[in-house]
């Protein structure tokens, strides 16, 4: 089996964001740049699937500029086989990235596609489920534990109301939630090797795609922020002033 | 003629609050809306969506295959009845995060995710990197709309709507690759976290998942819900739908009380909507206390019985 999984390339979850003041975007000038944890957990479990003998190889795909190919290299030295790069200079909506990954599907043929379950700069959560819909496959999303038995998968998902388990078909998109696995550190010889592992560019349009982003984004601002508040001085003082407010 | 159609969220028994949350999202938008409700065994949960203010009509679809809430299942049976409306409607729960962008995929357009403010029928404010940033966005005017409702966002729409109900007949055919199994629910019977008016918080500081006890005592006591930061959760002080945060739940509760919890950002954005933030932690450097409207700089475990004694 071969298991297909989504980088993105984002903004490092520690860095403090700053919207420019022209509201044309964020600032993203000299700001260190990772693979959305959400994906990078989505690899490590691939790597352990393969590593457990269920899969045979797991390719890391990501779609954007050559500086994606950062995050690809990344993911080559911590296990991936081989790397696509689907190239654009447009940053894609969703529906624009899954029919990316439709195309991917039908050439590599996976038994799974795995993605984070969402991006942590536009906080979509959509492109996995969108790539189930066009596939007209299973989804199993906000996977937090994942079993495969033969041609099934079972997956424990992190819902609302707790854990919920549901069986899904191979092939299946799966996308995944923060308490899945911990993803392992790369280490230097790995690095190393990583640049020796193939790394495939194609081009958005050779894939037959065109970036149709259909919503406009048309300004970005600071979201208000709250005011510093009083301290108190023990529990007393605490309930006096959560009596005097009304909220208890 | 413009319309919207909100899915109703349900656990068979009661509908979820999320429901009249959206249609406060619908009223703003400014079209008559309808509600769908699509399980196995749904009259009592088709009234209640009835009961709410200003829906025009409740269609009740009826199957056992849309008993358990299995996206694909669902997304097939809306996307059968979408035609006539402008605008779909789901909450930014774990339910309409997992169906609303199948549905948008089926009907060829991208979604909105969590509206948090409309500005006009087709230009809407969303937040993104986790809050930090807030855009506005307008959706094409030729096509559906698929959005989801940030549910903290809204207030629930009154009750006091008498809509009529509408059985509809299941269309789609029921998918064969997607099993429910089961679910295992961690929450007891305090009120649920993204409705409730109160919520105490723990953190790592709780150290055990007995120690927990005193977030729950607390919360009992004045009738609140009970939430954690990621750290407890991983922790496994507590189950995982107590979460409050980025990749939890977010929360907007008249009064949020956190016990030990430092204030990572990704925590602060589960709560920066509630209405008076209260910190307790030993550390006074903690981030928390740079938002929270109340700080004590103390330790909890001495700070939550007294709190109890004078609150009894």
């Amino acid at each position: 089996m071969r298991i297909l999984v989504g980088i993105k390339r984002v903004v490092d979850y520690n860095v403090r964001i700053r919207v420019k003041p022209d509201g044309s975007g964020v600032d993203t000038d000299g700001v260190k740049m990772s693979i959305n944890p959400f994906d990078e957990i989505g690899l490590e479990e691939a790597l352990r699937i393969r590593e457990a003998g269920r899969a045979e190889e797991v390719v890391v795909v990501s779609v954007g500029g050559d500086e994606c190919q950062q995050q690809l290299r990344t993911g080559l030295a911590m296990g991936a086989d081989r790397a696509i790069q689907v190239s654009t200079a447009d940053s894609l909506q969703p529906l624009s990235l899954a029919r990316v990954f439709l195309k991917l599907v039908e050439k590599e043929q996976p038994g799974l596609v795995i993605l984070g379950k969402q991006a942590i700069d536009g906080d979509n959560s959509q492109t996995g489920q969108m790539l189930a819909a066009l596939w007209d496959r299973p989804q199993a999303t906000f996977a937090s534990g994942l079993d495969l038995t033969g041609d099934t998968a079972t997956v424990i998902r992190e819902v609302d109301a707790g854990l919920e388990t549901i069986e899904v078909d191979l092939p299946a998109v799966i996308t995944v939630d923060l308490r899945l696995n911990e993803p392992r550190f790369v280490k230097l010889p790995d690095i190393m090797k990583a640049k020796r592992k193939p790394l495939d560019v194609i081009a958005l349009d050779e894939l037959g795609v065109s970036a149709e982003n259909d919503i406009q984004v048309t300004q970005h601002t600071s979201p208000p922020q709250r005011e510093k508040g009083i301290l108190v001085e023990d529990a007393a003082q605490l309930v006096t002033e959560l009596k005097n407010r009304g909220l208890v | 003629m413009s319309k919207t159609l909100i899915i109703a969220e349900h656990d068979a028994h009661e509908l979820n609050p999320s429901t009249a949350k959206c249609a406060s999202c619908a009223a703003a938008i400014g079209q008559d809306y309808d509600v769908v409700v699509l399980g196995s065994g749904i009259d009592n949960i088709a009234g209640q969506a009835a009961a709410i203010d200003g829906v025009g009509t409740v269609h009740a679809i009826d199957a056992e295959h849309l008993a358990s809430p299995l996206a694909a299942n669902h997304a097939a049976e809306v996307c059968a009845m979408a035609e006539g409306y402008s605008h779909i409607l789901g909450p930014s729960t774990t339910f309409g995060k997992d169906l609303m962008p199948r549905i948008a995929a089926l009907l060829g357009v991208n979604q909105v995710s969590d509206i948090a403010a409309v500005t006009g029928p087709h230009d809407f404010k969303r937040p993104i990197y986790a809050g930090n940033a807030i855009v506005d966005v307008q959706p094409p005017q030729e096509v559906a709309v698929v959005a989801t409702v940030r549910v903290a966002s809204w207030p629930s729409a009154a009750d006091g709507g008498d809509a009529a109900i509408e059985a509809r007949a299941a269309n789609a055919t029921p998918c064969g690759h997607t099993r429910y199994v089961s679910l295992q629910s961690g929450g007891g019977e305090r009120p649920d976290l993204q409705s409730a008016n109160r919520v105490i918080s723990g953190g790592r500081a709780l150290a055990s998942e007995e120690n927990f006890e005193l977030i729950y005592k607390l919360a009992d006591l004045i009738g609140a819900g009970a939430g954690a930061s990621r750290a407890a959760v991983d922790a496994g002080y507590v189950p995982n739908d107590l979460q409050v945060g980025q990749t939890g739940k977010i929360i907007a509760p008249d009064l949020y009380v956190a016990f030990g919890i430092s204030g990572a950002i990704q925590h602060i954005t589960g709560i920066k909507d509630a209405g008076t933030i209260v910190a307790v932690n030993k550390d006074a450097d903690a981030p928390i206390f740079e938002i929270a409207d109340i700080g004590l700089v103390g330790d909890l475990f001495t700070v939550i019985p007294e709190m109890m004694q004078l609150l009894e």
